[in-house]
């Protein structure tokens, strides 16, 4: 047997962006030892391509708000198939999480009385995102990272997990193997706390960077976990559409936030033309009411370019399709036009969206404050994933942990802006703390050494083929259309069937993946065993899209247009069967209880 | 469709040779795309680092053309193509593979600097209280995404090799933010002077000019420090007067 080296920890954290590194932090303040352990190098996970902010209820730019309305607001959000619980914790939480930020050294934006500063964003009823101009999740990321270096978190940099070890029916670690050496390794631990957050590198048109393959929801329904909700994948409404090369790159809402519109080619704010009947009252009826709202006018109503981005995304999707889109296939989003609206407008831009002037300027050759941008919707984030305890976010694995985007439950079939930074942290604490006491009340967990050598085996096989194997990059590049064009933003059950076979047939050509040149940063090596993963999530997306006959959220069909009353009572939840393929069963959505009733009911007007 | 020749370093632990790569490409494409593009079709191993392709993450850094840059942001429509254009691994750290280099010795700086240590809250409340006027320093250096480019062209690493005894410019910005933080009540000039070796920094603004975020490293941080380290230890009004205080 091949010696591979065994570390041995409490609690072993799989991720560091915000969920991973607030969960570490907190195990280890618990005193658990514990690891992190993280595909890429410190501080370059995916929370830092966030931009907007982070939602927390902390009245500072409106003191109507409260915990009271977030909550409403992300229930109402998430068409109600939200885990309540989770949503409840959440609004009441995150305050307290940004404030913790600060006292680490996180500097937000200020409001003139010297708080924290809060911005608009879409579906939540008053400004409430805490935000680094639009750079929040840098300023997040870097804040978590610095703190956690000095707790005595050990960090395990460009380390791929790729298989959790079991010992019997609890989570005992996982196998991993470094990307610079290429080296085996073996993670020993009482729990693990999974924090690998989503799926979009499946799709062709994406915000998403190469890690996100969906390893954390695949690899804990391999060893049992249930995953909820996969039908629902978020398409960003805004993502670049011009030049090719930068097509998906996401462009915050924050331009909304800010008093950006978006217009079709014939000039029109096609926004106003579909204003749905649950965010009518809350809604501004003219262009002028809505940009006295941006400006913090406390008598108007909200712009329809900040309604929900499930909506605005189709809204999006059907002006370019009526063909009244811009020239590359997207629509136009002016922010220039406030440059009328009040004094050096240009500066006031750049100064509240500093890298979108940046990223136009350099990748588009165009000035933000000059001219309209052009956008179109981009596959941004997976409310669906890994189902936990609302409290104590353990899945239904013993010992295995899921916090942030790979988890399921808070956002239900669709995310508002902002709850995800906030999201980290409110459950990257909670599986932390809960995790550390697990593994302190549970003890020791066995090791399973074949399964060790089975695995180091299977990750070989790549190799034995070479150049004679398929081309892993081909591999996922053909899923990526598959997925696009098959399971994208409009859906039907035709093409969803047609996308299952097709993902059956790149399995074959996936497992057959070969590769040349050596073990060591071998990114061909790396590609050919992430497409297991997202070929077992991407077949799940499927298969839930096409069982869910209703549109909802995220989930669009075009052979169901609309809401069932029926589908409201239910989530959708997958466990890995006895003949290992995917079991689906429809459970009750998490009842509310009589005091979320009455808040819900008491937001709507 | 036009193509372009790309000359990409190859090769493993410092060892290695430029090998050409014609490529075909379109509008609007930057370096990382032909990277990738070559990797996809013809160099599987080929490795190179990078994640968000937005210049937001600072993991792709390399020299183009001899430039230290992010390979992300460098649209082809800035480089003469009718010559090869060269891409490298950066040159201050330790080479891993092709395009990546081992850039740990960042990570291991950054936990000799003194943690962030805020003065008790402001209100009963446990926050604090800070004007958007004196957060905008700060802020300007928490804009550092990370790319160590900086450090690639600081002479005094770069060319002097002095990474035991000078942490580089993306460190001296870390600590300016620390130290003009206005919660912060730790003390790093000591540390500045004789640790980090700050004096080494002769103001040449190499770093400034290559920071893809545009952050005025030397004038807004290294500057300022420098003189408060004089003020501190070097100016012999101030120590008289320190005396008699």
């Amino acid at each position: 047997m091949a010696d591979y080296p065994i570390h041995e920890f409490d609690v072993l954290v799989v991720g560091a962006g915000g969920a991973g590194l607030r969960a570490a932090i907190e195990a280890s303040k618990a005193g658990a030892k514990t690891a992190v352990v993280t595909k890429s190098l410190l501080g370059k996970a995916h929370t830092v391509m966030a931009e907007g902010g982070m939602a927390a209820a902390m009245g500072n730019a409106d003191d109507r708000d409260n915990w009271r309305v977030h909550f409403a607001d992300t229930m109402r959000g998430g068409q109600y198939l939200n885990n309540c619980n989770m949503a409840l914790h959440h609004a009441k939480e995150a305050p307290a999480r940004v404030h913790e930020m600060e006292a680490w050294g996180a500097i937000f934006d200020r409001t003139k009385d010297g708080r924290i500063n809060q911005r608009n964003f879409g579906g939540h009823r008053y400004p409430r995102l805490a935000h680094v101009g639009d750079r929040t999740g840098l300023e997040m990321i870097r804040t978590l990272q610095d703190h956690g270096i000095h707790q005595g978190l050990e960090v395990f940099a460009e380390t791929t997990m790729v298989r959790l070890l079991m010992d019997g029916g609890r989570c005992a670690g996982a196998f991993a193997y470094d990307r610079e050496r290429g080296r085996f390794m073996v993670f020993h631990a009482k729990a693990v706390v999974l924090a690998t957050g989503g799926v979009g590198r499946s799709f062709r048109v994406t915000s998403n960077s190469w890690e996100y393959t969906a390893d954390g929801q695949a690899l804990a329904y391999n060893v049992g976990a249930a995953l909820l909700d996969m039908e629902f994948v978020q398409f960003h409404p805004t993502g670049m559409v011009w030049p090719p090369s930068v097509k998906g790159i996401l462009v915050t809402e924050g331009v909304r936030g800010e008093g950006g519109v978006l217009k079709n080619k014939d000039g029109k704010r096609f926004m106003f033309d579909d204003i749905p009947d649950n965010y009518k009252p809350q809604t501004a009826d003219n262009p002028e009411e809505g940009w006295r709202y941006t400006q913090g006018d406390k008598s108007a109503r909200r712009p329809p370019e900040l309604l929900t981005r499930d909506h605005v995304a189709r809204c999006i999707n059907r002006e370019v399709k009526a063909g009244r889109g811009s020239p590359h296939g997207g629509v136009f989003l002016d922010i220039a036009w406030i440059g009328k609206k009040i004094p050096n407008g240009a500066e006031h831009i750049k100064k509240k969206l500093p890298s979108m002037y940046h990223q136009f300027k350099q990748l588009a050759d165009l000035d933000i404050t000059k001219e309209p941008m052009e956008v179109g919707p981009t596959t941004h984030y997976m409310m669906g994933g890994i189902q936990v305890d609302a409290d104590s976010q353990m899945s239904t694995v013993p010992g295995l942990f899921a916090a942030g985007e790979c988890a399921a439950g808070l956002h239900g079939a669709n995310r508002l802006g902002g709850n995800s930074l906030s999201d980290l942290v409110v459950f990257g604490k909670r599986a932390g703390e809960y995790a550390a006491k697990y593994a302190k009340s549970n003890g020791a967990t066995k090791l399973n050494m074949s399964d060790v050598e089975e695995t180091a085996k299977w990750c070989l096989t790549p190799f034995e083929r070479g150049a004679a194997g398929e081309n892993p990059f081909a591999v996922q590049s053909e899923l990526q259309d598959v997925m696009q064009n098959l399971v994208g933003i409009v859906r039907v059950e035709s093409e969803m069937q047609q996308a299952l076979e097709k993902i059956e047939q790149l399995r074959k050509r996936a497992v057959k993946a070969g590769i040349t040149g050596n073990i060591e940063y071998n990114n061909g090596w790396h590609t050919a065993l992430d497409l297991e993963n997202m070929l077992a999530i991407s077949e799940m997306i499927a298969l839930s899209g096409i069982e869910r006959k209703e549109s909802r959220g995220g989930h669009f069909r075009d052979d169901f247009p609309e809401k069932s009353n029926e589908w409201a009572k239910y989530n959708l939840r997958l466990t890995k069967g006895g003949d290992g393929k995917p079991s689906m069963e429809r459970v009750p959505v998490v009842p509310l209880t009589d005091e979320m009733k009455q808040i819900i009911e008491e937001q709507k007007s | 469709m036009a193509s372009a020749t790309f000359r990409i370093w190859r090769g493993e632990r410092g060892a290695g040779k430029f090998v050409d790569y014609t490529t075909e490409f379109e509008e609007g494409m930057v370096v990382l795309d032909m990277v990738h593009k070559i990797q996809a079709n013809s160099a599987n191993d080929m490795a190179v680092r990078w994640n968000c392709k937005a210049g937001k993450c600072g993991s792709c850094s390399a020299e183009i053309n001899g430039k230290p840059k992010l390979m992300c942001m460098t649209r082809l429509n800035q480089l003469d193509l009718t010559q090869p254009v060269t891409v490298e691994p950066m040159k201050t750290f330790p080479h891993v593979k092709d395009l990546v280099t081992d850039v740990s010795w960042n990570y291991r700086v950054k936990k000799k600097i003194q943690k962030f240590t805020p003065r008790p809250a402001d209100a009963a409340d446990g926050t604090w209280r800070m004007q958007q006027a004196d957060v905008d320093r700060p802020q300007e250096f928490r804009k550092c995404i990370e790319c160590f480019l900086c450090q690639d062209v600081c002479h005094v690493l770069r060319d002097h090799d002095k990474h035991d005894e000078f942490i580089g410019p993306r460190f001296l910005i870390y600590t300016a933010q620390l130290e003009m933080h206005p919660l912060d009540t730790g003390d790093r000039l000591k540390a500045l002077k004789d640790d980090f070796n700050i004096g080494y920094c002769n103001i040449t603004k190499c770093c400034t000019k290559v920071c893809p975020e545009e952050i005025k490293i030397t004038d807004n941080a290294i500057i300022p420090l420098k003189e408060r380290i004089v003020d501190e230890y070097y100016d012999p009004l101030g120590k008289l007067f320190k005396m008699f205080k």
